[in-house]
C-alpha cells in the first residue's frame, strides 16, 4: 500500500504539471485585459508601459515556467520562512495579483477560513444526514419515509444553489427576519453569544450547500445499501441468528460504504466549485467569490493560482478514495 | 415411529404463500415431515418445487412480505417454532439448528475474516469471550478439514477456494454444537470431486456429531449415496417419502419413477438421447385443488383433475401422493 502511494504520487506530479499547463494556455489565449479597468484617462503609452510592468510583455514559454517556480519553488520558501523564521526565499518575487498588487498567497490565506467554516461544515454536515437517511431508506424501501427521501433528494438534486438560496433569503431574511442574510467575515467568535450569532449567520449557506450533498450522498447511499441487502451473506448472518441490527449497521453497512466512502471523497472538490455560487448569494467573502471577482478583472495569477489549487485537491482526493477503498475493502490489494 | 425415538423437529401442514402484484403464489403446501435424532433426510425436486422454501420457512429466514408462512406447526425442543417471538427464533438459528446454503462464493460476507464470521455465532449463542471463541473457531476449521487453521482464521473468504469455504460455511453451521444441520443444495455450486469430498466430511460429521440433518438437492445420486430416508417435492408438496432403499427399488408415484428413469446410465447403448420430463412444472398460483403433476403424468385420469391426492400409506414408512397408490 505505501509503495502504491508513493507511485501514485510521483505519477501525479506530470498529471498536474500538464494541468497547469492547460489552465494557464486557456488563460492565455482567453479574451480580456488586465488594464480594462483602468481609469481612461490613463493615456495608451502609460498603460503599455504598466503592462510591461506586470511581466504581460514576455512571451507565455517564459512566463509558464516564472509561474512554475513561484508556485512550487518561491512560495514553500516564504511560508517555510514565515513559519521557522528562516530567510530562504531572500526576497524572490512572490506570484503578485494584478488587481490588488498583494502576493496572491497571502489573499488566499485571508479568504480561505471562511470558505473552510461554509463549505467544510455543509459537507460534514450533508454527510451526516445524509448517511443514516440512505441506511432507513434502503432498510424501509419504499416505505413512507423512503419516499419522502425520494422526494426531497430529487428537490436537492435539482432546484440550483442560486435559487434555494434567495428564496432561503426572501423566507428567512426578508419575510421572518430572523436570520441575517449577509456573512459577516469581520465577526469574531469570543463568547456564547457572538458563538450563536456565528451559528446563525452560517445557517442559510451551509443549508444550501448540505441539501446538494445530502441529496447525492443518500441516493448513493441507498442503492449501495439495496445491493448489499439481497446478498447471500445477510441471509447467513440471519441464519447464524444475529440481531436485525447487527446484520443491517455491521454486515451491510461495511460493504456498502465502500463505493460511498468513495463518492465521499470524490465529491469534496466539486463542493468547492459550488460554494462559488453560494458565497456570491450569502455575500461570503471566501475563495469562490474571490475566484469571480479575480475573473471579472482578468487577474491572470490570481485565477491561475485557485484553480490550479482545485485541480491539486481533486488529484489528492482520488488519490485519497483511492487508497481507503483498498482498506476498506480487503479483495484490493495494490501492491 | 420405527425405533421409537421422538422426532428433534416435527412439521405439520406448513402453508408459505408468497404475495405478488399477479395474486398470491403457493409455494409450500400443507408440507409435512418429521426428523429423527441423528437421521439424515433428503429432500428431491426440482427447481421451484418448494424445497428451500419450506426449510427457510421453517426459521422466518424468508423475507416478509412477499412471504407469509400462513399455517402448520413446527415443533422443535417442545416449542412451536413459528410461534416464537423474533429473539426466541434468532437463539435457535445459528444455536439448534445450523444452516450451510448453495453458494459458497457469496454466503461469507467478503470483508470480515473467516475467524470472526466464526466466531460470531459462538459469541452469541454461548456466550464465550473472544479468545475462547478464536480457541473454538480453530478447533472447528480443523474438524471441517482445513489445514493450517489458525492462520487461517485471519483470511478473508476471497482467498479460500469454493471448496474451502463451504467447508468454513459448514464450520459456521456446526460452531455451536447444532442439533439440526440444514444443508440447502450444499455441493450443487462445486465440482465434482469437491462434491465428493463435501460428502465425505458430512457423513463423517454426522456420525461423529450425531446430529440429524436435512439435505436439499435435486441429484438423486447425491441422496442414494447418503440419505437414511428420502422426501420426493413437486409443486409446493410432498410427493413421495420413503427410506432411501424403498425409494429407489420400489418408488410409488409417477414423478418419482419418471426422474429415477432420467438418470442417465454408464451400462448399456449409448446412443440412445437423455431421457426427459415432459411439460413444464406448475405454475403455483391459487391453492391446489389437482394433482400438481397431472399435466406430465401419464398415468393421470379424470379424478386427478378435480382433487389433489393426500399421501396414502403404502407400507414400510413410504407413502405416496397418488390415487394410483390408493388402497395398495
Amino acid at each position: 500500500m505505501l509503495t502504491y502511494t508513493i507511485r501514485r504520487l510521483l505519477l501525479s506530479i506530470p498529471t498536474l504539471l500538464f494541468i497547469a499547463f492547460v489552465i494557464f494556455m486557456l488563460l492565455e489565449l482567453a479574451p480580456g485585459d488586465p488594464m480594462a479597468q483602468m481609469p481612461l484617462t490613463i493615456p495608451p503609452e502609460v498603460k503599455e508601459k504598466m503592462r510591461l510592468a506586470l511581466g504581460l510583455g514576455e512571451p507565455w514559454w517564459v512566463r509558464f515556467p516564472l509561474w512554475l517556480k513561484q508556485f512550487f519553488i518561491v512560495e514553500p520558501q516564504y511560508w517555510i520562512d514565515q513559519t521557522f523564521g528562516t530567510n530562504f526565499a531572500d526576497g524572490a518575487q512572490r506570484i503578485i495579483s494584478f488587481q490588488s498588487r498583494s502576493p496572491v498567497f497571502d489573499t488566499i490565506a485571508e479568504r480561505m477560513p471562511q470558505t473552510l467554516w461554509v463549505v467544510g461544515m455543509s459537507y460534514v454536515v450533508g454527510v451526516l444526514i445524509a448517511l443514516p437517511i440512505g441506511i432507513i431508506s434502503a432498510y424501509r424501501q419504499y416505505s413512507v419515509f423512503d419516499n419522502v427521501g425520494t422526494f426531497v433528494s430529487m428537490i436537492g438534486f435539482s432546484v440550483p444553489p442560486f435559487f434555494s438560496g434567495v428564496v432561503l433569503i426572501v423566507i428567512f431574511s426578508v419575510s421572518l427576519g430572523w436570520l441575517p442574510s449577509i456573512y459577516d467575515t469581520t465577526h469574531q467568535v469570543v463568547d456564547w453569544d457572538t458563538f450563536v450569532f456565528q451559528l446563525r449567520q452560517m445557517i442559510m449557506p451551509v443549508m444550501v450547500l448540505a441539501l446538494q450533498t445530502t441529496a447525492q450522498v443518500s441516493r448513493y447511499m441507498r442503492a449501495s445499501m439495496l445491493d448489499n441487502l439481497g446478498q447471500d451473506y445477510v441471509r447467513t448472518a440471519r441464519a447464524k441468528g444475529m440481531t436485525e441490527s447487527v446484520v443491517v449497521m455491521k454486515h451491510v453497512l461495511r460493504n456498502s460504504m465502500i463505493p460511498v466512502i468513495t463518492v465521499i471523497a470524490l465529491g469534496i472538490p466539486s463542493i468547492f466549485g459550488g460554494a462559488i455560487i453560494t458565497e456570491q448569494i450569502f455575500k461570503v467573502n471566501g475563495l469562490g467569490q474571490l475566484l469571480i471577482i479575480a475573473l471579472q478583472g482578468s487577474d491572470i495569477p490570481m485565477v491561475m493560482t485557485i484553480t490550479f489549487l482545485l485541480a491539486v485537491l481533486i488529484v489528492m482526493m482520488n488519490l485519497i478514495a483511492d487508497i481507503l477503498y483498498g482498506i476498506l475493502d480487503p479483495r484490493i490489494r495494490y501492491d | 415411529m420405527p425405533d421409537g425415538a421422538l422426532p428433534v423437529l416435527d412439521v405439520r401442514d406448513l402453508k408459505t404463500v408468497f404475495k405478488t402484484r399477479g395474486g398470491e403464489v403457493h409455494a409450500v403446501n400443507d408440507v409435512s415431515f418429521d426428523l429423527r435424532p441423528g437421521e439424515l433426510l433428503g429432500v428431491v425436486g426440482e427447481s421451484g418445487s418448494g424445497k428451500s422454501v419450506t426449510m427457510m420457512s421453517l426459521l422466518g429466514l424468508l423475507p416478509s412480505p412477499p412471504a407469509d408462512v400462513r399455517g402448520g406447526t413446527v415443533t422443535f425442543d417442545g416449542k412451536d417454532l413459528l410461534q416464537l417471538d423474533p429473539e426466541g427464533l434468532r437463539s435457535v438459528r445459528g444455536g439448534k439448528i445450523g444452516f450451510v446454503f448453495q453458494d459458497p462464493m457469496t454466503s461469507l460476507n467478503p470483508v470480515f475474516t473467516v475467524g470472526m464470521q466464526i466466531a460470531e455465532p459462538l459469541r452469541k449463542h454461548m456466550g464465550l469471550s473472544k479468545a475462547q471463541a478464536a480457541v473454538r473457531a480453530k478447533e472447528l476449521l480443523e474438524l471441517v478439514g482445513i489445514p493450517d487453521a489458525d492462520q487461517r482464521l485471519k483470511d478473508y473468504p476471497h482467498q479460500f477456494s469454493g471448496g474451502m469455504r463451504q467447508r468454513v460455511m459448514i464450520a459456521i453451521a456446526l460452531a455451536c454444537d447444532p442439533k439440526v444441520l440444514i444443508a440447502d443444495e450444499p455441493t450443487t455450486a462445486l465440482d465434482v470431486t469437491i462434491q465428493a469430498q463435501i460428502l465425505e466430511l458430512m457423513k463423517e460429521l454426522r456420525d461423529k456429531l450425531g446430529m440429524a440433518v436435512i439435505w436439499i438437492t435435486h441429484d438423486l445420486g447425491v441422496i442414494a449415496g447418503i440419505a437414511d430416508r428420502v422426501m420426493v417435492m413437486y409443486g409446493g408438496q410432498v410427493v413421495e417419502h420413503a427410506p432411501v432403499r424403498e425409494l429407489f427399488g420400489n418408488p410409488g408415484h409417477p414423478y418419482t419413477k419418471a426422474l429415477l428413469t432420467t438418470i442417465p446410465k454408464i451400462t448399456g447403448a449409448r446412443e440412445k438421447r437423455l431421457t426427459i420430463i415432459e411439460g413444464q412444472p406448475p405454475i403455483l398460483a391459487g391453492a391446489p385443488k389437482s394433482c400438481p403433476f397431472r399435466d406430465r403424468c401419464n398415468v393421470a385420469f379424470d379424478r386427478c383433475a378435480v382433487e389433489n391426492p393426500r399421501r396414502y400409506d403404502v407400507g414400510a414408512g413410504h407413502d405416496v401422493a397418488c390415487f394410483h397408490a390408493e388402497g395398495t
